[in-house]
């Protein structure tokens, strides 16, 4: 006699303007269990979840809480049931301290010493570790995240659902983060895991249900497989390695950048450190780090937002660039694109010619005496919609109507295709479609084959040991040293990643940064 | 420089603040959701002339300052419909509802162009009201008792409170807190509403105790101050009290310089002190960079949940 | 039935153009039922408000003469709207522009020749910018709202008027009124272009009209602006400077804003206590239900110009009080904030269905 499942969906479909998002999804957890949700970025998971956690309503199907039927309204109705949910992007208020962000995520008023005492409780508990009298600001990602855990924990959850919750976490917080989720689950509390991460599901996880396109594809025990084979079910095809090839990098010294600093741009942001780097023609050189320890900065820093002190703090070929800005910078060969697609590396209310002229007007002679030539924007942006395959009507086409995955694409070529002999790059394939992503790193081995220096700023390690040549790591706005990407494991990555925060548990004779 | 001569003073400085107290409380509750509304001038129009009508009409100064407090809230929600609701941008929205509050006010008025009417008189009784050192406590409207308590209670809710915090929580993060499940739209709307009431309760100070003669645009602008109010305040209760008085002491020099015929400079130079004045504290004030006295994140963002 | 909305893939263009005239209409209608309720003839005040002065052959030149200055102004404001840069204090600007020509004027009392009104022009333009310079140092330097800042500003300059005429400025001949002196002939720009009868401010409005079009659509300014009104931090990385358009555009619409007041001092041919008429503040409305686009501002301008034309008419043939014309403006600028909604969403009409099990009713 099997006991009931503590969460079954049935057959449940959730439609938007323009897409079915979940298509009649079936899936069962069962008390204690870890259950994987795994799907590329566009599967439908996160609607899934939202529905599971009264955010949005489904628009058929049933979804039965330990054998019940049951409706789930709102959020409050999810929490009174026993659903707790840690979110990709935090809920969190930058103003407040860790205190009142948890008392916001209770549903009713509790005293703030009282308080205090059930978060010391449930920290000890866990093995969690946080002064709940700290400003949000001045946490790092990861410390976050285990605001938003306690945050759910202290409602003592039946189902904990984690949404890519270790996509902003060094190897050492994602050892942790799984030896607290083990712990909940070995007490009887069910964890629904989403990820695209294939090796962490392996290593968690019990039972694995995968989306594409809405639809549940297949259901496995991720124990008995493959990451790659758990990859393909999730694509539905094989995957394709971009081929790196042979390279040498014998060329000249293209990019120079030479004690860089940077006081922070305000209150919450990170301040550069005597940054220090060279990239020659024809060499991929990584930047790896966890998000919020700079990385923003200077790639604003490279492209021409915030000025240098000196001019010659950055070489462009030789010529100094430091305190020129983005448009000095670019008739000197230095393009870049930035993390935000929509808002900053593109604008989604403009056409895709517009954006064209945003950055390429001048290397690409649409710009003539203050007077711009819309039939050369137009002509240059076909050109990038065509090469890049970029699935959308035309230039005319608004930047915000394609989805991530086309709009990246066409960031990314409208800046390789301006020939730059310098391109820096921010995470590349942050939620991008697994097709374009492997375009896009095909695109800049190209660029690179053709003697441009290129720099990737990433967070996925993935990406950057499969890319490039030499990697270096950005802790609190300071660069590690340089090193060629065969030299370096991915658990020295991982200390020199986690610097001074969350790593000293396993800081055994650890490797500091340069 | 007398005793009857610094009482007067005094007296004069807390009436002609109280408005500006008011409508600068009202509207640091709706800024503390995230909304800028600056339609404030327009409110207090409408609550001056509401006021005005209805004390006129029906002889009951009570009722005026219901009425009053009604059209203002009630001004403040068709702000609140076009922005929240149908998402329109707040500075042009803002701007609308002053120049609405302008033309209401100056229709509705027409009919009473030149009418007086009672001043409303102070709460406490004729020997404390009226004796020549006790009227500085006891002598004043009871507007102005109303304003001071109004501030210290809006400082107390928005610090100590649960419902504060969940305010300040919308202001700072609608995202977040909309994630969480809180209501944003309606606790924005709340905000709103109040703070219109509080400026319909500001205009109606002035037809109805300042100056209890009807004429157009009473309020002279000094529906901005109160918004320049909120800013070098830093969006604090305390510092919004002080605030106040430093500008009702402004104010009340024009109106000396004006009455007494010497005073250094032309009339119009003092009329232009209070806005010049607050220019340059806003300049001040914006250019150090303090922790406390930062805006609320959202403030004048629209709220654009994504499912 | 329900009625839901959806946002739309992209902007609707038709929408774009139709919801200001929708919400003409809207506020036509609303008019009769407001002045219906109170005790007018609604029908005939509305009429009279928004037909009569297009119908009327004589009353297009006050037409003409009222849209110019609420054309230029709302030109200039068009620019920075785009921007999400508001100049409010416009009309302080315009007040400044007079202020300038007619001390340019009264300097040069006893002199003739051509340059005089160039001069004055010139002037004009350069007071009303520099008046607009200093809510953009506040903002750059200081970070202080040009809202609230310019804002301030018209409050003073309604000081300044006011000193100049009751002190410096008065007029000799004046019998003690609060008004200066008037301006000779030479100081005077014509009352129509070549006897055709078109007032030279509506020229002048058509010629800054077709310039500003010019340089919204084709220029990497133009560009420019627009991008920093839409995404600053795009704008950033695309090279433009936000500190430099906002310098730009509250200089150009000031100088705009003081070139009315510069042709408006020329039609009055003095300065009195009545000068701010209040067009800085209605150009403000004029740019909104323009859309900021050259050419929906040259229509909106006319047509906020006749409500105020009509209002006089109306006030005379209805007995509507004056202030009538300043409540309609404002409510067709509520109308036109409200419509914007149907820009951005689609309304669909759902007709109801059995609720299918597990649906949320």
């Amino acid at each position: 006699m099997s006991v009931a499942p503590r969460l079954e969906l049935t057959d449940v479909s959730k439609r938007f303007p323009g897409v079915l998002a979940n298509d009649r999804v079936s899936l069962s957890v069962k008390p204690g269990e870890i259950h994987a949700l795994l799907g590329e970025n566009g599967a439908g998971k996160s609607t899934l979840v939202k529905m599971i956690y009264g955010i949005q309503a489904p628009d058929s199907g049933s979804i039965l809480w330990e054998g019940q039927e049951v409706r789930i309204a709102h959020p409050r109705a999810a929490r009174r049931l026993g659903v707790g949910m840690v979110f990709q992007h935090f809920s969190l208020f930058d103003a407040m301290d860790v205190l009142e962000n948890i008392a916001l995520g209770l549903d009713g008023a509790v005293s703030r010493k009282q308080l205090d005492a059930e978060i010391r409780l449930v920290m000890e508990k866990y093995g969690l570790k946080l002064d709940p009298r700290r400003q949000i600001s001045t946490l790092s990602v990861g410390e976050r995240q285990r605001i938003e855990i306690v945050r759910a924990l202290l409602l003592n959850p039946r189902l904990l659902i984690m949404d890519e919750p270790t996509s902003v976490l060094t190897p050492q917080e994602v050892e942790d983060l799984f030896k607290t989720l083990r712990r909940l689950a070995s007490e009887g509390c069910s964890i629904l895991y989403i990820s695209h991460k294939l090796h962490e599901i392996v290593e968690l996880c019990e039972r694995a249900t995968i989306l594409r396109g809405g639809k549940v594809v297949a259901t496995c025990d991720p124990r008995q497989e493959t990451a790659r084979s758990m990859g393909e079910m999730m694509i539905g095809s094989d995957l394709r390695d971009p081929a790196r090839g042979q390279v040498s990098v014998e060329g000249p010294v293209r990019l120079s950048v030479r004690e860089l600093s940077l006081p922070k741009p305000d209150d919450f942001g990170v301040a550069l450190e005597k940054i220090s780097f060279q990239v020659k023609g024809g060499e991929i050189f990584g930047i790896a780090g966890v998000a919020g320890n700079g990385q923003n900065e200077l790639l604003e820093a490279l492209c021409g937002e915030h000025l240098a002190d000196l001019h010659t703090v950055i070489e462009v070929d030789g010529a100094p660039v430091g305190r020129s800005g983005p448009s000095g910078r670019r008739k000197l060969g230095l393009c870049s694109v930035p993390e935000e697609r929509n808002g900053h590396a593109a604008i989604g209310a403009f056409s895709l010619s517009d954006n064209a002229i945003l950055t390429a007007r001048s290397r690409m002679g649409f710009e003539n005496q203050g007077f711009i030539h819309k039939a050369g924007a137009d002509e240059f942006a076909a050109n990038v919609i065509k090469t890049f395959a970029v699935k959308t009507l035309g230039p005319e086409a608004l930047a915000g109507s394609l989805s991530g995955g086309n709009l990246q694409k066409y960031v990314m070529g409208r800046e390789i295709m301006q020939s730059p002999g310098v391109l820096v790059v921010s995470q590349p394939t942050w939620g991008v479609d697994a097709g374009s992503a492997a375009f896009i790193h095909q695109a800049l081995i190209d660029l690179a084959a053709q003697g441009s220096a290129i720099v990737v700023i990433s967070q996925d390690l993935d990406e950057l040991l499969r890319l490039c040549d030499r990697l270096s790591v950005i802790n609190l706005g300071k660069l590690s040293t340089p090193r060629p990407v065969g030299d370096v494991s991915v658990q020295e990555l991982g200390l020199l990643m986690g610097g001074s925060h969350g790593a000293s548990a396993h800081d055994a004779g650890g490797i500091h940064a340069a | 420089m007398t005793l009857t001569f610094i009482i007067d003073a005094l007296v004069t400085v807390i009436g002609i603040t109280t408005p500006i107290l008011l409508a600068a409380s009202g509207e640091l509750v709706v800024e503390k959701s995230g909304v800028i509304n600056l339609g404030v001038e327009g409110m207090m129009l409408v609550g001056t002339i509401a006021g005005f009508a209805v004390t006129f009409e029906t002889g009951n100064p009570w009722l005026g300052i219901l009425v009053a407090t009604l059209a203002g809230a009630t001004a403040a929600t068709i702000f609140a419909v076009l922005v929240l609701s149908l998402g329109a941008n707040q500075v042009a929205t803002g701007l609308a509802l002053t120049i609405f509050g302008i033309g209401l006010s100056s229709l509705i008025g027409s009919n009473y162009v030149g009418i007086a009417i009672d001043p409303v008189e102070s709460p406490f009784p004729d020997a404390l009201a009226n004796d020549s050192f006790w009227r500085l406590i006891f002598g004043h409207s009871p507007f102005v008792y109303f304003a001071i308590v109004l501030v210290l209670a809006i400082g107390w809710f928005i610090n100590k409170t649960r419902a504060g915090l969940v305010l300040r929580a919308v202001g700072e993060n609608d995202l977040s807190a909309h994630s969480i499940g809180y209501p944003v739209i309606a606790i924005r709307y709340a905000a709103v509403a109040f703070g219109g009431a509080i400026a319909g309760i500001a205009g109606a100070d002035f037809s109805m105790v300042i100056s209890p003669l009807w004429a157009e645009q009473m309020t002279a602008g000094r529906g901005w101050i109160a918004l320049a109010l909120v800013v070098f305040a830093g969006w604090r209760a305390g510092r919004l009290l002080a605030g106040a008085y430093f500008f009702g002491v402004l104010m009340a020099l024009e109106l000396y310089a004006k009455a007494s015929g010497h005073a250094i400079f032309p009339s119009q130079f003092w009329a232009a002190m209070p806005y010049l004045i607050a220019v340059i504290v806003l300049a001040l004030i914006s250019s150090r960079d303090g922790k406390d006295g930062k805006a609320p994140a959202c403030l004048g963002k629209p709220f654009i949940p994504n499912g | 039935m329900r009625l839901r909305l959806e946002k739309r893939l992209e902007p609707s263009r038709t929408m774009l153009v139709m919801t200001p005239v929708l919400s003409v209409i809207a506020i036509m209608i609303l008019g009769v039922i407001i002045f219906d309720g109170l005790g007018y003839d609604g029908p005939q005040a509305v009429w009279e408000l928004f037909f009569t002065p297009v119908l009327d052959v004589y009353k297009w030149r006050d037409v003409a003469s009222k849209a110019a200055p609420l054309i230029i102004i709302a030109l200039g404001l068009s620019l920075g709207n785009q921007a999400k840069i508001w100049n409010i204090g416009a009309e302080g600007q315009y007040i400044l522009g007079a202020i300038g020509a007619a001390g340019v004027a009264f300097a040069t009392q006893s002199m003739t020749g051509f340059w005089i009104i160039p001069l004055m022009i010139l002037v004009g333009m350069i007071c009303g910018a520099f008046y607009a310079a200093i809510p953009a140092v506040l903002r750059t330097r200081y970070g202080v709202s040009e809202v609230l800042s310019s804002l301030m500003f018209v409050y003073v300059s309604l000081q300044l008027l006011s000193y100049l005429i009751t002190g410096p400025w008065k007029d000799p001949d004046g019998h003690n009124f609060p008004q200066t002196a008037q301006l000779t002939d030479v100081q005077v720009l014509p009352h129509e272009v070549w006897d055709s009868g078109i007032p030279p401010g509506l020229l002048v409005a058509l010629i800054v009209a077709i310039i500003f079009y010019i340089i919204v659509s084709r220029t990497v300014f133009g560009f420019s602006v627009r991008a920093i009104g839409e995404a600053p931090h795009a704008a950033r990385y695309g090279g433009f400077s936000s500190n430099g358009i906002v310098w730009a555009t509250l200089m150009i619409s000031g100088a705009m804003a003081g070139l009315a007041g510069v042709l408006e001092l020329m039609q009055l041919t003095r300065l009195n206590l009545g000068f701010p008429s209040g067009y800085g503040f209605t150009a403000i409305i004029v740019s909104l239900l323009g859309r900021s686009h050259p050419i929906g501002v040259f229509i909106a301008g006319i047509v906020l110009a006749i409500t105020y034309v009509g209002g006089q008419v109306a006030q005379t043939v209805v007995h509507v009080p004056n202030a009538t014309a300043g409540l309609f403006q404002a409510l067709l600028l509520f109308a036109i904030l409200a419509s914007d909604l149907l820009v951005r969403y689609r309304i669909r009409i759902n007709v109801s269905s059995p609720p299918k099990e597990g649906q949320r009713l």
